[in-house]
C-alpha cells in the first residue's frame, strides 16, 4: 500500500523536473546575456539610422530668425510638389508593369519551369551588375535613333524611364515574389482551381495574386522608395521634374532646404509605405497562420 | 459503354513507366479505389483522369466522351487532395462557391447551393470562416464539399485522409461513403491505406510498380489475391514456403508437417510453392478435422482487441496468429512447443517458384 504514494510522489517530481528543465530553457533563451547582446546590435543599428536623420534635421532648422523657414519655402514651391508627385506616379507605374511581368514570371517558373530559375534569377540580377548610367546611355542610344524615336516626345521619354525602373525593380520585385510563392503551395492550389473549372487568368487574379499580397507589398515598399530617390536615369533622360533631379538641384542654390526636402520625402515615403502596409495586413495575417497549419 | 472507361492507358517520365497498360471501365455511381504502395502509379493515374498528367498513350473517355486531351479545366471533375488546397484568402463559403463562380451561376444559386453542403458536410455554420479557424478534418470536408458543389462527373479523391488523426481519419472515411451514396456520384479514390480501401469501395485495384496486380471486390482482393503482391499487400500474411505432395489430392507439406489444402492448385510432386494464410484463419490446440501442426513460440505480442502470436514451424516457415483477447485466454510462453490448427480451405497455394523471395522483396520495397 505504501507503494502507491511514493510512486505518486516520484511521478509528481519527475513533472516538476520537467517543469523546471522547460523554465531553464526558457531562461536561458530569453536570458539577460542574449538579452543585452540584442539590446546592444538594436541600439548599434538605430544610431546608425538616425543618428543621419537628426543631423539633416538640426541642419534644416538652423534657419535665422525663422527656424522653419527652409520647411515653409519648400512647402511652398510649386517644384517640390511637381517633383513629389511625377516620382510617385511613376513609381507607381512600375510597380503596375513590374508586377505585370514578375509574378506570372515568377508563377510559371515554379510551376513549370523550375530547371529555369537559376536562369531566371541571373537575369533579374542584372541590374547589379550594369549600373544605371550604362543602362541609361544604352537606353538613348537605341532609343534617340530611328527606327524608335522615343526621346524626343513627352511620352516617350517617360515610357523609357517608366522601363529603366521596371529593369530596376527586378532583383527586388522578383525574389520577393518568388519568397511569396515559396510559402505557398503553388502547384496545389493551380491544380485545385483547374478541376474546379478556373482558366489560367483567374487562378492568377484570384488564387495566386491575393496569396503572395504580403509579398508584392514589400516588393512594391522597394520599387518605390528606389523611383523616388532615383536621379541618374532621371537626369539623363531630362526628367528634370522628377524628385531626384529636383533634389539636386536645389542641393547647388540652397543650404537648408535640401535638409527639409529630404526629411519630408523620407517622412511621406513611409507614410505611402505604411498604407500599402496597412491595406496588406490582413492578407498577410490570414496566409502566414494558414500557412503555419 | 462504362462511365468511365481507361483503355490502355501508359505514362512514362523519360525510361521509367509510371504506369504500363492500365485499363479499367467504372459504372456510373461506383466506387473505385486504386490501392498500392508509394510508387506503384496509382496517383500518376488518378491524376491522368483529372488531366493533370497527359497519357503517354491510350484513352480516357468520361460519360461517353473522349477526354485524353482536354485540358483539367474542362473535365468538369471534381478533386479532393491530401494537403485540402483550399484557398487560403478566401472564406469557407467563398472556398465552396469557386467552381459554380467560375460557371458564371447567379450569385443566389451560389448562395443556395453553399448552404446545401454546407448542411451536407454538417458544417452549417461555418460558411464566414477562413481555411485556418478550421481543423484539419473540418477543412477536408470543406474541400470535399468545394469538389461536389459544382455537380461534377466524376469526384476523385488522391489520399483524402492521410494528412488526418486515426480517430478523424475513421470518421471522415464513413462521411466521404454516405455522401458518395447519397449522391450516387462516381469516385475514384487514390489511397495506400488497405483498410480506407477495404472498407470504402465497390472495387478495388491493387496496383504495383506502375501496373494492376488485381480488380475486384474487396472480399475478392481479401480472400482470394490473384498474385503474391496482393497476397501480402492486402491484410497481414504468413507465406509459408510448401512442397506439393499430391495435388489432385490437396496434400502438400509445409516444414515437413502434412498439410491439406481445399482450393484446387496443379503442380507435380516434390514441386516447391507457397502457401499464404491469413492470421485469422489459425488457432490455438489440436482439433480435429484441422490441419495440424507443431512449432515453438517466439512471440507473444498484446495488440489491444487481440494478442498476436508467432509460432516458427522451421527456419523460414513462421505463423503469427491472432487470439481474441478475452480474460479466460491462457496464452503460451515464448520457446513453448505448441499445435496450432487451421482448416483445409485457409490456405491458399501460390503458384510460382520463387514466389517467397519476391514477395519478401516487395514487402520490403512497400
Amino acid at each position: 500500500m505504501t507503494a502507491g504514494p511514493a510512486i505518486g510522489a516520484r511521478a509528481a517530481g519527475a513533472i516538476e523536473g520537467i517543469e523546471l528543465a522547460g523554465a531553464s530553457v526558457k531562461r536561458r533563451r530569453r536570458g539577460p546575456g542574449g538579452s543585452l547582446a540584442a539590446w546592444i546590435i538594436f541600439i548599434i543599428g538605430a544610431v546608425y539610422f538616425i543618428v543621419p536623420l537628426i543631423g539633416t534635421f538640426f541642419h534644416s532648422i538652423r534657419t535665422r530668425p525663422d527656424p522653419l523657414l527652409a520647411y515653409k519655402q519648400v512647402l511652398a514651391d510649386p517644384k517640390f510638389a511637381v517633383g513629389l508627385g511625377y516620382s510617385f506616379a511613376v513609381g507607381v507605374v512600375t510597380i503596375i508593369v513590374s508586377l505585370i511581368i514578375i509574378v506570372p514570371t515568377a508563377y510559371w517558373v515554379r510551376l513549370r519551369l523550375p530547371r529555369l530559375r537559376p536562369v531566371v534569377e541571373f537575369v533579374t540580377l542584372m541590374p547589379f551588375v550594369v549600373p544605371p548610367v550604362v543602362l541609361v546611355f544604352g537606353l538613348i542610344r537605341t532609343y534617340a535613333a530611328k527606327p524608335f524615336v522615343l526621346t524626343a516626345t513627352e511620352l516617350g521619354s517617360n515610357f523609357l524611364l517608366v522601363a529603366a525602373y521596371v529593369i530596376l525593380s527586378f532583383p527586388y520585385m522578383y525574389r520577393a515574389v518568388d519568397t511569396g510563392l515559396a510559402a505557398i503551395d503553388v502547384r496545389t492550389l493551380t491544380e485545385a482551381s483547374q478541376s474546379l473549372g478556373a482558366g489560367w487568368g483567374r487562378i492568377l487574379w484570384k488564387v495566386i495574386f491575393p496569396n503572395v499580397r504580403t509579398a508584392i507589398v514589400s516588393g512594391a515598399f522597394l520599387t518605390l522608395a528606389i523611383v523616388v530617390g532615383e536621379y541618374t536615369i532621371a537626369n539623363f533622360l531630362a526628367r528634370t521634374q522628377a524628385f531626384g533631379p529636383y533634389l539636386s538641384q536645389l542641393g547647388q542654390n540652397q543650404p537648408y532646404q535640401p535638409a527639409a526636402v529630404s526629411l519630408i520625402s523620407f517622412g511621406l515615403t513611409w507614410l505611402a509605405m505604411g498604407l500599402i502596409a496597412f491595406t496588406g495586413r490582413g492578407a498577410r495575417q490570414r496566409v502566414q497562420v494558414a500557412g503555419a497549419r | 459503354m462504362s462511365y468511365l472507361e481507361l483503355t490502355d492507358v501508359q505514362k512514362r517520365f523519360g525510361d521509367v513507366a509510371a504506369v504500363a497498360d492500365f485499363n479499367l471501365k467504372a459504372e456510373r455511381g461506383e466506387f473505385v479505389s486504386f490501392l498500392g504502395p508509394s510508387g506503384c502509379g496509382k496517383t500518376t493515374t488518378l491524376r491522368m483522369i483529372a488531366g493533370f498528367e497527359q497519357p503517354t498513350a491510350g484513352t480516357i473517355v468520361l460519360d461517353g466522351v473522349d477526354i485524353t486531351n482536354r485540358p483539367p479545366n474542362r473535365r468538369n471533375v471534381g478533386m479532393v487532395f491530401q494537403s485540402y488546397a483550399l484557398f487560403p484568402n478566401m472564406t469557407v463559403a467563398d472556398n465552396i462557391g469557386f467552381g459554380l463562380a467560375v460557371r458564371k451561376r447567379p450569385s443566389s444559386e451560389i448562395k443556395t447551393r453553399v448552404g446545401e453542403l454546407l448542411e451536407l458536410i454538417n458544417l452549417p455554420d461555418k460558411g464566414g470562416r477562413y481555411p485556418y479557424q478550421l481543423s484539419g478534418g473540418q477543412q477536408q470536408r470543406i474541400a470535399l464539399a468545394r469538389a461536389l458543389a459544382f455537380e461534377p462527373s466524376v469526384l476523385l479523391l488522391d489520399e483524402p485522409l492521410s494528412a488526418l488523426d486515426a480517430k478523424i481519419r475513421v470518421a471522415l472515411r464513413l462521411e466521404i461513403r454516405q455522401i458518395q451514396r447519397r449522391l450516387g456520384i462516381t469516385t475514384v479514390y487514390v489511397t495506400h491505406d488497405q483498410e480506407e480501401a477495404l472498407s470504402l469501395s465497390d472495387r478495388v485495384v491493387v496496383m504495383s510498380e506502375g501496373r494492376m496486380e488485381q480488380v475486384g471486390t474487396p472480399f475478392e482482393i481479401y480472400n482470394f489475391p490473384a498474385t503474391p503482391f496482393v497476397a501480402s499487400f492486402v491484410g497481414t500474411l504468413n507465406l509459408l514456403p510448401a512442397s506439393i505432395v499430391d495435388a489432385g489430392r490437396g496434400e502438400l507439406t509445409v516444414a515437413g508437417q502434412p498439410v491439406r489444402v481445399a482450393k484446387r492448385f496443379e503442380g507435380g510432386g516434390g514441386r516447391s510453392v507457397s502457401v499464404a494464410l491469413r492470421p485469422e484463419m489459425v488457432s490455438l490446440g489440436n482439433a480435429d478435422g484441422m490441419n495440424n501442426v507443431t512449432g515453438k513460440v517466439t512471440d507473444v505480442s498484446f495488440l489491444g482487441s487481440i494478442v498476436r502470436i508467432r509460432v516458427t514451424l522451421a527456419e523460414g516457415a513462421v505463423v503469427s496468429l491472432d487470439e481474441f483477447n478475452e480474460p479466460t485466454l491462457k496464452l503460451p510462453s515464448v520457446d513453448d512447443t505448441i499445435t496450432i490448427n487451421f482448416p483445409a480451405d485457409g490456405p491458399l497455394v501460390i503458384d510460382r517458384a520463387a514466389s517467397v523471395e519476391s514477395v519478401e522483396a516487395l514487402i520490403a520495397e512497400a
